[in-house]
């Protein structure tokens, strides 16, 4: 899209249709020719795993939607009737169930490869932010999907969430009356969900468009952070990442097979296979696993409108990082005191998640009770999550920004070939190349 | 058309030659289009909010013969969990003790239930924190527990810790005969 086209339609119909709907020289000029920084590591095929990604939700879900039912009667049976009469319907929701959590896998490889290298840096803050944008979809349609089969945790975890929007003052409870289209989660409820379950993968798609728009303005970042300079540091898309690509979709491929034909259930709560019983909630209740770093912040807060808020500011925080990084340099490779925090910021994301997944009463050290301050037993999942949502904020709010200000990178390279050929093994590699010639 | 017959015009007061014109109708157009719009937001949103029918399906009666001294029966009403429970004179007696306890939403245990009547505790089973449906009898205060974030309420359902703001909500009922009920 940026750049001008190489393409030259080779038959009579490729220049009839040209002239009409260039749709091939577009195909070509994103996939096959693109120049690509010729550095990229293994954490950027990660985009192409997204993609994959979208795609197997989109056909297995269509499957799952022409033999469900949404109604809170027939809900749950009709999940088991995919699960045991529907020829290959294990095989398709299985996909699909472990399909979201290999989903949120890659997008926070994906996002974590970007604060790493920087690349939300100028002149890539839109596709930045597409992205948040593409992130929440993921999690309103993930949290919607989980809804359906209308297990107990379906039914509970509905509770609680649509629950948060009732802590805002005022208008808090009419939003959560109008979410539930009644008195309680029930049968509106599924319904409305279920429609946008099917609805926001197609709204993901379309700000997928825009995000690779953004992404083929300015090009791909790449791990030195430095700007492309000349024809030199690219490579045509096709063969290199086309084949760079295919090979970590297959591996990826391999690990989704994995969970979905040896531990389909390890992902899913047991819970989930209980019908909905508004009665009796489960005796613990956790998300799944990709939302529970933001349950454990939820529930650090003594305060309901509080925990809320830190809930959301927890991923409002993303949209502005483009401006809260002061840092004139973008890959980390160059930062050697930042990446430092970064990979504590890492580790802080694991241990949020751990929490969430405690009760927030529990003790983190078994039977260690020397850490009680008067009501206070800071040995506990609370506590920790505390700590680790302070580090969360301070990370993005504190430390990026000043970080920026006061550290001394290390010296970036001039171009991205620079290093390449300036390092001492490419003279060995120059005469490797040339042995292979003679 | 139009645009060839303007320019042949010699009249600078014609139409579409005056700037302020143009502009006019341009503000004028965009603002019907715009309130057209908007009145149509809210029917469209509106649609979300609960049915006639929902509405409708509002009340139930319940016989309260059906519960034994120290045992609570849980049954849906209007979607929700609806505690009924027969309370224990030693239960009813901690509830009045702690009226002037130091309470987060400060409700006296005469308050809670309908006079003459304090064996009788009708509540919305919701937690007023995230809505999870707390356990009978458990936490300290020999009321109930809620699973979700521990919050802990009386015997009168009164909150005393965790994180839930109020009181378990007691809804609109009233005493058909001296064993029936009707909620809603
Ligand atoms: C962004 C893409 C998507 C994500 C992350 C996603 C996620 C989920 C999740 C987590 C579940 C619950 C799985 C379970 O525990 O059984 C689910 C169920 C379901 N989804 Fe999706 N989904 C996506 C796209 C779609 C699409 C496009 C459709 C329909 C066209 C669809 C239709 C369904 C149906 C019918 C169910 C209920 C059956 C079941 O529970 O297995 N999904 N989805
Ligand atoms: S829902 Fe009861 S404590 Fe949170």
């Amino acid at each position: 899209m940026s750049g001008h086209s190489t393409y030259e339609p080779k038959t009579g119909f490729e220049r009839w249709l040209d002239m009409r709907l260039p749709v091939i020289r577009m195909a070509y000029d994103t996939v096959l020719t693109f120049p690509t920084p010729k550095n990229l590591n293994y954490w950027w095929t990660f985009g192409g795993i997204l993609s994959l990604c979208l795609g197997i939700q989109i056909v297995t879900g269509i499957i799952l939607a022409m033999h469900y039912v949404p109604h809170v009667d027939y809900a749950f049976n009709s999940v088991e009737r995919i699960m045991r009469d529907v020829n290959y319907g294990w095989l398709v929701r299985y996909i699909h169930a472990t399909g979201a959590s290999m989903f949120f896998l890659a997008v926070y490889i994906h996002i974590c490869r970007n604060l790493y290298y920087g690349s939300y840096k100028a002149p890539r803050e839109v596709l930045w932010i597409l992205g948040c944008v593409i992130y929440l979809l993921m999690m309103a349609t993930a949290f919607m999907g989980y809804v359906l089969p209308w297990g107990q945790m379906s039914f509970h975890g509905t509770v609680v969430i649509t629950n948060l929007f009732g802590a805002i003052p005022v208008i808090g409870p009419s939003i959560t009356t109008w979410l539930w289209g009644g008195f309680a989660v029930d049968d509106p409820t599924l319904n409305r969900f279920f429609s946008l379950h099917y609805l926001l993968p197609f709204v993901i798609a379309g700000v997928v468009v825009l995000h690779i728009w953004a992404l083929h303005v300015p090009g791909n970042n790449n791990p030195t952070g430095v700007n492309v300079k000349s024809k030199e540091d690219t490579v045509p898309f096709h063969p290199y990442y086309t084949v760079k690509d295919g090979f970590a979709i297959s591996v990826f491929l391999i690990l989704f097979g994995f969970f979905v034909f040896w531990f389909p259930t390890a992902l899913l709560s047991p819970d989930n296979s209980i019908p909905a019983n508004p009665l009796v909630t489960p005796a613990h209740i956790v998300p799944e696993w990709y939302f529970l770093p933001f349950y454990a912040i939820l529930r650090s807060i003594p305060n309901k409108l509080g925990g809320v808020i830190m809930m959301f500011s927890a991923i409002a925080v993303l949209f502005v990082l483009p401006w809260l990084d002061t840092s004139k340099v973008r890959s980390m490779r160059y930062r050697p005191t930042i990446r430092l925090y970064f990979f504590i910021f890492l580790l802080v994301c694991l241990v949020l998640g751990f929490c969430g997944a405690h009760e927030p009463a529990e003790q983190v050290i078994p039977g260690v009770t020397t850490f009680t301050l008067g009501d206070y037993d800071l040995n506990t999942m609370v506590w920790l999550s505390r700590v680790a949502a302070l580090y969360y904020f301070a990370y993005f709010l504190l430390i990026t920004p000043i970080m920026g200000l006061t550290e001394t990178p290390l010296p970036v390279p001039e171009s991205i070939s620079e290093p390449v050929l300036s390092h001492p093994a490419s003279g060995s590699a120059q005469a490797a190349a040339a042995s292979n010639k003679g | 058309m139009s645009d060839t017959v303007v320019r042949t015009n010699p009249d600078p007061q014609a139409p579409g030659e005056d700037p302020n014109r143009r502009d006019f109708i341009h503000i004028v157009a965009s603002v019907a289009a715009l309130g057209a719009v908007g009145g149509l937001a809210w029917p469209f949103i509106d649609q979300m909010n609960p049915a006639g029918d929902t509405l409708a399906l509002a009340s139930i009666e319940f016989d309260l013969s059906k519960v034994v001294e120290g045992q609570q029966v849980a049954v849906k009403w209007r979607g929700k969990p609806l505690f009924v429970r027969y309370r224990t004179p030693a239960e009813i007696a901690a509830a009045v003790k702690d009226d002037h306890a130091d309470l987060r939403d400060p409700q006296t245990d005469e308050s809670r239930h309908k006079p003459g009547k304090p064996q009788y505790l009708i509540l919305i089973g919701v937690c007023t924190h995230l809505g999870c449906v707390p356990n009978f009898k458990g936490g300290d205060y020999g009321g109930w527990l809620c699973p979700c974030h521990g919050s802990v309420y009386d015997t009168s359902g009164r909150i005393r810790k965790g994180p839930a703001p109020k009181n378990l909500a007691v809804p609109d009922y009233a005493f058909l005969s001296d064993t029936k009920i009707k909620v809603g």
